[in-house]
């Protein structure tokens, strides 16, 4: 009896430090408010992206206009930002603060690092589900769309661990961005669908230099016949076509394998006689390829105003840029019967808060991105697409589509880059996302560029040298020589004050029971 | 008295010297370590030994920062060095510094990257040089990364990077009717709250004087760190 008596008391207190420090350090879970009080204010933050492009920034400046139109009492603050790492280096920083924006632009491998802290990010699926306020809901003030409107693909994206944790904004692809003249120039005729064989070899067919050390196709001094923007997709691309190993679902890290080591090898190979390069390298691609200076470029889709001779955008004086015709392909495949291209393009999550109503709130105003106006207005800005169906069969969308080159507004080359996407849209696919997928994902860049780096300084790249890659980048990026992945240096947080003191209560607990056990032993043996 | 003067003199003299060698030599190189000379004629892609003194450098962020240094003949660019904490605390502007990396050029900005550096004995400031009379110039590029002055330039326009206070600013001044553009970089000097502020209210049609590094981007970029309204 009195043993019991014990446990019980001692299993009191282990839940009391439990839930002590869940209180402490985490957020409460969201409950769903049965209805949404609009007779209070809300003032709620959006941190968004724009791709330095003033044309998006006022679409998220109209989209909050016109939800606060609706929503006279929800205030939407709108925080800007250029780049993807420093919404996520904030978010990290503001989490330990509970100062996390309530709406937030985002990437699930992000949303996974996020979800380390406890409660932090809500979980959508009751919200989405509700019949008032959930995706399609009676209550809404606006015409959402149903979640039966969302392209399924691009909705699966955003589940992690089998819940919703976010939606998604926009979808974009990588294009091959490609100087049709040049490869006409080099005997060839551009295909459908263009293997990794055809731009290699085509790429080494250009470095042909005349007397004076111009480059026979340009006549220039500089030729770079093949750049890629972002070497991460590069290598989880290839591998992912070859059907080659790069993580579990679980976070096994699988990436160091000999289908690699190929690949890094080939990379060197064109690295070393400069018919290949990238962006953390060289530069932006399409500031090659705009100068005559690129054959193959490799870049978003969502960067196709920046593409092309006529680009609307561009960081290239006017006296450097050549004319060409420029045409979007998929990004090279290894079979082209079976083409991959990678998915990406942002989301948006909700941040969990004290207060449900504004949570609700803030989900309101997450849904609201979804609409018609907003997904069209937006995904006219740059080669992304509508991730609603709603939105992509809308008259207004398919308009859009079919003025293609009349004008800036309507460049060519940004629609074909979001045509190619909507006719591949069950091509795409995304890598498996757990706590430090993000850094795994920076290992995988990693590898080729500093493969592509040592070739270029005349440093011999063979298998010890890539094995030595492997093993600085499993160091640098915290990927354990076991395969499982820790967090990355640059989040390794130390573990809070509460969470080291319940791992000393909870050692402190385990030492009493066994010492109260031992007792007991010995009063029974005794007796 | 003639003792007196010449005691004086010697003292003087004395004082010289030894403040002279407190700051180093700033024109003679240790062993091993290109003038600036042979580093301008390094190809890219090749490793590079340098001293030089820091100028300033932007904010130090995951063991990695980016310096502006300069020693009497040129200016160096040396990016996301490998810098502890600790280090780039010691940074200050005049530091003598010798580092190893790559030449490497990045969209015009020829630069050292993948570098590693020691901290040396001696301090140097390099002096503003007046490069206004270069602009739209193919000279100005012989003094890409230097600190320089640009006098009686007129904004045309200013534009922050992400539409809001908060990251960079881009700065287009006109001389002579040609447009240079400038940039505030905000983990350069974003931190300092009356320059940012300063750079960012400038008004179309304000003359200033504008000192700043001669960065390049696809042309010279120079970053501000200094402006004043005339």
């Amino acid at each position: 009896m009195r043993k019991k008596i014990v446990c019980m008391f001692l299993a009191l207190i282990s839940a009391a430090m439990l839930a002590g420090c869940h209180g402490s350090k985490g957020m409460p879970e969201f409950g769903m408010p049965e209805t949404f009080d609009d007779s209070r204010t809300y003032n709620i933050t959006f941190w968004a992206k724009n791709d330095t492009n003033k044309v998006q920034s006022d679409i998220y400046k109209k989209a909050i206009a016109d939800f606060t139109a609706l929503y006279p009492n929800i205030n939407v603050n709108l925080r800007l930002y250029t780049d993807y790492g420093k919404i996520y280096n904030d978010v990290i920083t503001n989490i330990s603060t509970h100062t996390t924006p309530n709406v937030c632009i985002t990437y699930p491998d992000h949303i996974a690092t996020y979800m380390r802290g406890i409660n932090v990010v809500v979980p959508l699926d009751e919200l989405a589900a509700s019949p008032a306020y959930g995706l399609g809901g009676s209550d809404l003030r606006f015409d959402g769309p149903g979640s039966e409107e969302i392209i399924p693909e691009f909705l699966k994206e955003c589940r992690l661990d089998d819940k919703l944790y976010a939606l998604p904004f926009m979808r974009s692809t990588e294009a091959l961005y490609i100087n049709e003249d040049m490869v006409k120039d080099l005997g060839y005729e551009v295909p459908d669908v263009v293997t990794w064989d055809f731009v290699w070899d085509l790429s080494e067919k250009a470095m042909k230099k005349n007397a004076d050390q111009t480059f026979a196709i340009n006549g220039q001094k500089v030729l770079i016949p093949f750049i890629y923007k972002s070497t991460d997709n590069m290598m989880i691309s290839q591998l992912r076509q070859l059907n080659a190993p790069y993580s579990t679902a679980e976070g096994d890290i699988e990436i160091f394998n000999d289908t690699t080591t190929d690949l890094l090898m080939t990379v060197a190979d064109h690295a070393r006689t400069g018919a290949f390069s990238t962006f953390k390298i060289s530069s932006y691609p399409g500031n090659f390829l705009n100068a005559g200076q690129c054959i193959f470029a490799i870049d978003s889709t969502a960067g196709a105003t920046w593409m092309g001779s006529d680009a609307p955008l561009s960081d290239i004086a006017e006296e450097n840029k050549r004319s060409f015709t420029t045409v979007v392909r998929p990004i090279p495949q290894f079979d082209p019967d079976d083409p991959k291209m990678i998915s990406q393009g942002p989301s948006v999550c909700v941040f969990n808060k004290e207060d449900p109503q504004e949570v609700l709130a803030s989900w309101l105003f997450a849904q609201f991105l979804l609409t018609n106006d907003v997904q069209v207005a937006y995904s006219e800005t740059e080669g992304y697409i509508p991730v609603t169906k709603k939105a992509q069969d809308s008259e207004e969308y398919k308009e859009y589509l079919s003025l293609s080159g009349t004008d800036s507004d309507h460049y060519d080359i940004k629609i074909d880059a979001a045509t190619l996407l909507l006719d591949h849209m069950s091509d795409t696919f995304t890598t498996p996302v757990f706590s430090g997928s993000a850094s795994l994902r920076d290992a995988a860049g990693a590898l080729i560029e500093n493969v592509a780096k040592a070739s270029r300084r005349g440093m011999t790249v063979d298998e010890a040298y890539i094995a030595k890659t492997y093993e600085d980048v499993r160091s640098l990026y915290k990927l354990d020589a076991a395969g499982s992945l820790a967090a990355k240096k640059d989040n390794a947080q130390p573990l809070p004050f509460a969470s080291k003191l319940l791992i000393v209560c909870l050692i402190v607990t385990w030492i009493v029971m066994g010492a109260v056990y031992a007792y007991s032993r010995f009063r029974k043996a005794k007796s | 008295m003639k003792k007196l003067f010449a005691v004086v003199i010697a003292l003087t003299c004395a004082l010289g010297l030894v403040a002279c060698s407190k700051g180093g030599d700033v024109e003679k190189k240790s062993e091993g370590v290109m003038t600036f000379e042979e580093y301008q004629a390094a190809a890219v892609d090749s490793e590079v030994t340098i001293e030089a003194y820091v100028q300033a450098h932007q904010s130090w962020w995951d063991n990695k920062i980016t310096v502006y240094a300069a020693d009497k003949e040129g200016a160096y660019f040396l990016y996301e060095m490998a810098c502890t904490e600790e280090d780039a605390a010691k940074l200050n502007p005049g530091t003598k510094i010798k580092a190893k990396g790559f030449k490497s050029e990045w969209s015009g900005e020829v630069e050292i990257v993948d570098a590693t550096f020691e901290i040396e004995d001696g301090n140097y400031i390099a002096p503003a040089e007046d490069l206004t009379s270069l602009l739209g110039t193919d000279d100005l590029i012989k003094h890409q990364n230097c600190f320089a002055l640009f006098k009686d330039m007129t904004v045309k326009s200013v534009a922050y990077k992400n539409e809001e206070p908060g990251d960079d600013i881009y700065v287009t001044f006109t001389k002579d009717g040609k447009d240079y553009d400038f940039c505030l970089e905000y983990y350069l000097n974003g931190s300092d709250e009356a320059l940012y502020n300063l750079v960012g209210g400038l008004q179309e049609g304000q003359v200033c004087d504008v000192e700043g590094f001669v960065y390049w981007y696809e042309g010279p970029n120079p970053h501000i760190t200094k402006v004043t309204v005339k």
